[in-house]
């Protein structure tokens, strides 16, 4: 009987084996799964770390030197040396506005001709025109600019020794010294890629054998549900890896991104995302049996969520308090808060178990409901 | 006898689904059946009658309403997994990987039911031998044509020996040569196993082949036994008409079909078979006053199963309406010319120098094997795919270069339903009506009219997705006949239809080409070619033959086979040419 229960077991690792196998070679003959598992996520590495910037930096700016005195020259020089503009110097305001009307500046810093003068009196102005059709990087320009002139003024008033009556704005964000949003989008990335690999893919392999009739002739033999999930989540689950392994290597090697916490860490969370992501995607493709709305209900219930709601490009405490609530319900959320930690502040061990632990919990149901959900029946 | 000796035991098994209308459908009514094992056992019976569901049932994919149903000795309802470790199943839509290679798919089914490699060693060189699949074994599953692909699907079924083989219409789709040497492979193994095998098919020659037939329809069992005990029923009530009085034996047999008394008529090589309701000593059958002169023959499996349905459906058959205005303008007026057509892929040639000629009012049919260049020839007829070289014109205008107005002519019914599954019947309509640019009351009126002749009425609210077999075709009939085309185009349009379906569509095609309307078909059905007036055989893009179904039959007449079928005729004509051109070749 034992003997026998041994041949048992083995033949079910033959199975899953098989079924492992066969899905594999599906995936490597199936251009789009390559283009999602690999292609994208290099693409989207570049597109977001090379094209999408929220930073704002070599601004265009013309300065229109008034006054020729030292100090002048020195505000002057705040801006030339600054990273964040291109200074342009010009004579007169008529130049420098006519720059400005057609883009080829964004900001005009116009030192008055008597500035040196007022500044000895305490009340030396220094006027800063921006360019407001991009709201957003007028801002920022702004409150650059502002904050050139300020550097400038302390060291000003450190150098002579008294005060030169301007404040002083210090804008300085922790964990993002150089206020590089790479940094900040990069590693939000993993979730895009494991939620694409994870859910989208696997719905539509799902769907698809559903939807060709694949599944009928696959049932009449003696595989179980179980064994046909796992054969379907081992290859996706390694693909899932691949895809992380080119994202961590991309935002280090191209854009330098740090990691301050664990790569251990950091692959088992991810792991566990992944875990999520395939059971979300077993789950809606058992319920809905068709590709195309399998594909429709994982972009709306797993990427769209990723995208918007998990705090990788808005941060969720900016949100109002009904939309804050529902970001708890997608496990996207907790994958980026832990992404975040582990990237850019380290191993915050009071950040990383619970959320850690909601998604373990949360892939643990999941497939225990993949597995209810696929039963070998067709009607 | 005991229970062992039993493949299958069904004691009042019922099934019902329910549609998204909301609507019950009762898939098997109370069936009671018991099925031998070691014998071939054939399911027939018209689309919707419970085959597949009961196929279903049997390899616990669905689940009985209630009864009991056994299967190799254990409940399927209790037990799914013990008898699908056992049994295998061949579902209609094959269940073969597209992107896997012949001998991957063979591979993943080996390895699920666990063969040994020993015995794989000893298994694969004889699957290949049967199924001639030797050559392409590392070509992908989606790159097999057709009959290639049924046999594939066979072969996995077959890695190891099942205990009980049940394939559901295995050859649907598939051309005659492709579906003999399928056959071949089941009897082999069910003479050199005793393999125990349950087929459903909508082939009644194929029931006639098989140890035992079973007969339903609408969820019941009308009638089981040998097919010879079955054939029986209808001695002494079939006769072959052969002085036609100068009509065609399409149109007589449409007239003699709609007559109180017969079960059944059917073209057969220029003459007409007919069936009565009962056995008689003499047909009595009179058209225009005028006797018809009959000889009594052998009767076929056919006519029995043609006479019992007879019984539950008559009413439901006498419907051919004549469906076109009632002009006949049948002449000899070419209205398609095609000379010297060629159509290359590649190096590949799909269609090598392809001429004829189809006259007004005729009914044309294009015959071939899978791959023959049916479909091609198909599509530059329609203008739908530009010629490499020939001429050809429909209408007496290339469609390619014609403009709508010539398009306007003609009407297509494609082989796959490609209406709108989400429409109904009347949107789907009124959608393709305005598309052919009819309007106001003469729109409402040719929808009312097509509606009413194609009995579609009873579904006018249904999504056409949902429609029975049958009625999806009629449907799609109805779509290319809005715009009344000269020329209709049929591309394997009862694929997959049963024998009472075929008729009713053919008596709609007859009524049609009598009102003037020129048909071609594509058909893998060879007694449909009966009902053509001419016919060409294509195989591998060349013209084997052409001529009149009797013109075709004489060529395939032998010493030992004076009178072939069809089915006969067109396997022999298309394996000549196919030696020769080994011959040539080697």
């Amino acid at each position: 009987m034992s003997g026998q229960d041994g041949t048992r077991r083995f033949a079910v690792l033959r199975r899953i084996r098989a079924l492992v196998r066969k899905e594999s070679w599906q995936l490597l003959r199936d251009p789009s799964s390559i283009g999602i598992g690999i292609v994208m996520p290099i693409a989207l590495l570049i597109l977001f770390g090379y094209g999408i910037n929220l930073d704002v930096k070599n601004v265009p700016v013309v300065i229109v030197m008034e006054d020729d005195s030292a100090a002048a020259r020195g505000i002057a020089s705040a801006f030339e040396l600054s990273d964040y503009f291109s200074a342009m110097p010009v004579k007169t305001m008529a130049q420098a506005r006519d720059m400005l009307m057609s883009a080829r500046a964004n900001a005009i810093v116009r030192v008055p001709s008597d500035f040196s003068r007022s500044l000895e009196l305490g009340n030396a102005q220094v006027q800063v025109i921006v360019n407001g059709a991009d709201s957003n990087t007028a801002r920022i320009s702004l409150g650059y600019a502002q904050g050139a002139v300020s550097v400038w003024a302390q060291k000003e008033a450190a150098r002579s020794g008294n005060s030169v009556g301007l404040i002083t704005v210090e804008s300085r964000l922790w964990f993002n010294e150089a206020n590089d949003s790479t940094y900040f989008l990069v590693p939000g990335l993993i979730v895009l890629v494991m939620t694409l690999i994870g859910s989208m893919l696997t719905a539509l392999v799902m769907a698809r054998e559903w939807e060709r009739g694949t599944f009928e002739a696959l049932f009449v033999t003696p595989v179980n549900s179980f064994e046909i999930l796992l054969g379907k989540t081992v290859p996706y689950f390694l693909l899932g890896l691949a895809g992380l392994a080119l994202c961590i290597a991309g935002s280090k090697l191209l854009f330098g991104v740090p990691l301050r916490g664990s790569l251990a860490i950091l692959t088992v969370v991810s792991m566990l995302y992944l875990l999520v992501a395939l059971g979300l995607g077993l789950v809606i493709s058992s319920a809905t049996k068709n590709q195309f709305i399998a594909s429709q209900v994982t972009m709306l219930v797993t990427f769209l969520p990723a995208m918007m709601l998990s705090g990788f490009m808005y941060d969720p405490r900016s949100m109002p308090f009904a939309v804050q609530a529902i970001t708890y319900i997608f496990p996207a959320r907790y994958f980026v808060k832990l992404l975040q930690t582990l990237f850019l502040a380290g191993n915050i061990w009071s950040v990383i178990l619970p959320n850690a632990a909601v998604l373990a919990g949360m892939a643990v149901a999941l497939l225990a409901l993949s597995v209810r959900l696929t039963r070998k029946r067709i009607a | 006898m005991s229970a062992s000796e039993m493949a299958l035991v069904a004691k009042d098994v019922r099934k019902t689904f329910t549609r998204n209308t909301g609507e019950r459908i009762e898939a098997l009514a109370g069936i009671s059946l018991q099925v031998r094992s070691g014998t071939l056992t054939a399911l027939v019976g018209p689309d919707g009658a419970g085959k597949t569901t009961l196929l279903r049932l049997a390899s616990g994919l669905v689940l009985p309403d209630s009864g009991s149903l056994e299967v190799i000795g254990k409940d399927v309802a209790s037990h799914p997994q013990d008898v699908q470790n056992r049994i295998s199943y061949m579902p209609q839509r094959f269940g073969l990987y597209e992107d896997l290679s012949v001998q991957e798919n063979l591979d993943l089914y080996a390895d699920l039911h666990d063969v040994t490699r020993e015995r794989r060693q000893e298994v694969y060189p004889r699957l290949f031998e049967m199924t001639q699949l030797g050559r392409f074994k590392d070509r992908p599953a989606g790159k097999l044509s057709g009959g290639m692909k049924q046999k594939l699907g066979l072969a996995c079924t077959l890695v190891r020996s099942p205990k009980l083989l049940l394939l559901d219409e295995p050859t649907v789709g598939v051309d005659p040569l492709s579906r003999r040497e399928l056959w071949e492979i089941v009897f082999k193994l069910v003479r050199e196993e005793k393999l125990s095998v349950i087929v459903s098919t909508s082939y009644l020659d194929e029931a006639e082949r098989c140890e035992r037939a079973v007969l339903m329809h609408a969820g019941q069992v009308l009638d089981e036994g040998k097919p010879d005990e079955i054939t029986a029923r209808a001695e002494g009530c079939c006769f072959l008409v052969s002085d036609l009085n100068g009509a065609s034996a399409r149109s007589l047999q449409a007239r003699i079909f709609s007559l109180p008394g017969i079960a059944d008529a059917v073209p057969e090589a220029g003459r007409v078979r007919v069936v009565s309701k009962s056995a008689t000593q003499e047909l009595s059958v009179e058209l225009d006053g005028v006797r018809l002169q009959a000889e009594a023959v052998k009767p076929r499996f056919e006519d029995a199963f043609m006479i019992l349905f007879d019984r539950i459906m008559s009413d439901q058959r006498r419907a051919a309406d004549p469906l076109g205005s009632n002009q006949t303008s049948n002449g000899t007026e070419t209205v398609i010319e095609v000379r010297d057509l060629v159509r290359t892929f590649g190096d590949f040639t799909a269609v090598d120098h392809v001429s004829f000629d189809v006259r007004r009012g005729e009914v044309y049919g294009l015959l071939g094997p899978n791959g023959a260049g049916k479909s091609t020839t198909f599509k530059m007829l329609c203008g739908l795919l530009p010629a490499t070289g020939g001429t050809l014109k429909v209408a007496g205008a290339n469609l390619l270069t014609a403009g709508a107005k010539a398009r306007q002519k003609l009407g297509y019914v494609a082989q796959k339903f490609s209406l709108y599954g989400q429409l109904t019947i009347d949107e789907n309509l009124e959608f393709f009506a305005s598309a052919y640019g009819l309007r106001g009351n003469d729109k409402k009126d040719r929808i009312r009219t097509l509606k009413q002749q194609l009995e579609l009425d009873q579904f006018s609210g249904l999504p056409s997705g949902q429609l029975p077999g049958g009625f999806k075709q009629r449907l799609a009939l109805a779509a290319a006949l809005l715009h009344r085309p000269e020329i209709l185009f049929l591309d394997e349009a009862t694929s997959g239809a049963d024998p009472l379906a075929r008729r009713q569509f053919w008596g709609r095609i007859t009524a049609l080409s009598e009102s003037g309307v020129t048909i071609i078909v594509t058909t893998h059905f060879m007694e449909e070619a009966e009902y053509c007036d001419r016919i060409i055989i294509l195989d591998a893009g060349k013209n084997l033959a052409e001529g009149t179904p009797v013109d075709i039959r004489a060529l395939a007449e032998t010493n030992d086979d004076a009178a072939p079928t069809m089915d006969q005729a067109f396997i022999a004509i298309v394996e000549k040419e196919r030696g020769k051109r080994k011959e040539t070749a080697g």
